[in-house]
């Protein structure tokens, strides 16, 4: 499984939809999670990927962890999957 | 002031998952104490408990709502659901206002805490569940139940360690009696049965390893159990309005403090709680005709409570019944009150005395009638229910049939 679909199938599973209905521009809030759903999903990545994200939930837009959209967190993963490895 | 009545009642504990099955259990004197099903058992000394075997909580919950859901918040919801339905109240515009949720438990999320320690400390991992928090703190069990049933009123958590649900009740039905709610939600809950739970209860030395025998001479100790009651306390006119069933009236309460050990009871303050919530119902001693005990089946409080009653109540301490049902249920610490409350509705409406089991010594310094081993018939009118606490906080609520 790539990054990209194990990232999907985290969102998918905390937003209790099928990974077909995860696209690339969904938000979270479409997707319907909320602030605990989210910490929840960062927690699952965390564990999943074995990394550590940059993310606080009192502001997460001043964050170094995108999270305006699916594509914009895969990315995110991504990198740092990227610089565990480097 | 106004008056207070119960009008549903809800639990889980080792007997059985209801109401119902709890009382059918008390009434047969069946014991719910057996061998502890959790990890590590091999290292504890003690391996007995009254566990809920069989607790099939995806049956009852969402896989979100297990997220967020420490057991003792389980047990609660659980036994919220079967009291408020029996009630039959739907909380909305004022009554959703004026209603609230009142809930003891001595330690809160105990299974989270462990799970949670054995990851950081045993496991060696830098990261937990970001709900380790919310499923772990004390108010967590109240808070979900406000929020299931919009209870939007005066809610809180209180945690007076094995008198937790007594001293909830006690002021839920203050609550209500003083006109500050129409409905409380209230009594308590506890689920610490797990490895880290148990082990430190080891430490104190109260522990039996063979079975709870309260009033017995061969008593050894105490036996934890777990699980929850919870109750619904209406005002008496705004229940008799719509119609309700009302299981009885919550006559009065009173606490004490013993001011003295934090570990080991006082009869005088016991004895104190015990008179006063008499006082506070407008009881004579011989209007009571059962009191449900705290009788842990320590050596300490059986007969420090029997000396309690005995002066409390003089001679009348020689005909009225007194039991604890804690040898079928064990001690269900901060939500043991609520579950045994059960009782005393079982005394005033069926006319039914739950027994002491694993009663085989009579001991002179329990000189009471303990109803020993098998349930008796006997019409009473007017019940006590006992829980004097580690710190020598007591609490006493009466009962009385309306």
């Amino acid at each position: 499984m790539t990054i990209k679909d194990r990232v999907i199938a985290i969102i998918a599973e905390q937003a209790v939809l099928d990974v077909a209905d995860v696209t690339m521009d969904s938000t979270l809030e479409s997707l319907g999670i909320d602030s605990l759903g989210l910490v929840e999903s960062i927690f699952a990545i965390e564990e999943a990927f074995d990394v550590s994200v940059p993310f606080n939930a009192n502001d997460p837009s001043q964050s170094d962890f995108d999270i305006s959209s699916v594509a914009s967190i895969i990315a995110a993963v991504e990198k740092l999957v990227a610089e565990q490895h480097a | 002031m106004r008056r207070v009545v119960i009008t549903g009642a809800g639990t889980v504990n080792a007997l059985a998952q209801d109401v119902p099955g709890t009382l059918a259990a008390m009434r047969e004197g069946r014991c719910g104490i057996g061998p502890l099903e959790i990890r590590d058992r091999e290292r504890l000394s003690v391996s007995i408990g009254g566990q809920v075997k069989g607790w099939d909580a995806e049956a009852h919950f969402n896989r979100q709502q297990i997220a967020l859901y420490d057991r003792f918040t389980q047990f609660t919801l659980h036994a919220a659901r079967e009291a408020i339905t029996q009630s039959g109240l739907v909380f909305e515009d004022q009554l959703s206002l004026t209603s609230g949720a009142v809930l003891g438990t001595a330690g809160g999320g105990v299974n989270t805490w462990d799970d949670n320690y054995r990851t950081v400390y045993e496991e060696g991992k830098n990261r937990v569940h970001p709900f380790v928090v919310p499923k772990l703190m004390n108010n967590a069990a109240a808070s979900h139940v406000s929020m299931e049933w919009n209870l939007r009123g005066p809610s809180f958590t209180v945690a007076t360690a094995c008198a937790s649900s007594n001293h909830a009740m006690g002021l839920a039905f203050q609550m209500v009696r003083s006109g500050a709610a129409t409905a409380m939600i209230t009594g308590g809950s506890e689920a610490m049965l797990c490895f880290g739970g148990i082990k430190a209860w080891e430490g104190l030395r109260v522990m039996s390893r063979t079975a709870c025998r309260p009033f017995s001479m061969n008593r050894d100790g105490m036996v934890q159990g777990e699980g929850a009651g919870v109750f619904v306390f209406e005002e008496y006119d705004h229940a008799r309005a719509r119609g309700a069933h009302i299981l009885a009236e919550v006559a009065g309460f009173a606490m004490s403090s013993d001011a003295g050990d934090i570990v080991m009871p006082s009869a005088q303050g016991a004895e104190r709680a015990i008179t006063g919530a008499l006082r506070d119902a407008r009881l004579n001693p011989e209007d009571v005709g059962y009191i449900n005990a705290h009788g842990t089946g320590t050596a300490a409080n059986d007969k420090t409570e029997c000396a309690a009653v005995a002066h409390a109540f003089g001679h009348h301490a020689d005909r009225l019944l007194i039991s604890s049902t804690k040898a079928m249920h064990g001690h269900c610490i901060g939500g043991t009150g609520a579950v045994e409350l059960l009782a005393c509705l079982m005394a005033l409406n069926d006319g039914v005395i739950a027994p002491t089991i694993g009663y085989e010594d009579p001991d002179p310094e329990c000189a009471l009638d303990v109803v020993p081993n098998v349930a008796r018939k006997a019409r009473v009118d007017a019940v006590l229910s006992n829980a004097f606490a580690f710190g020598g906080l007591n609490a006493v609520v009466a009962l009385r049939r309306l």
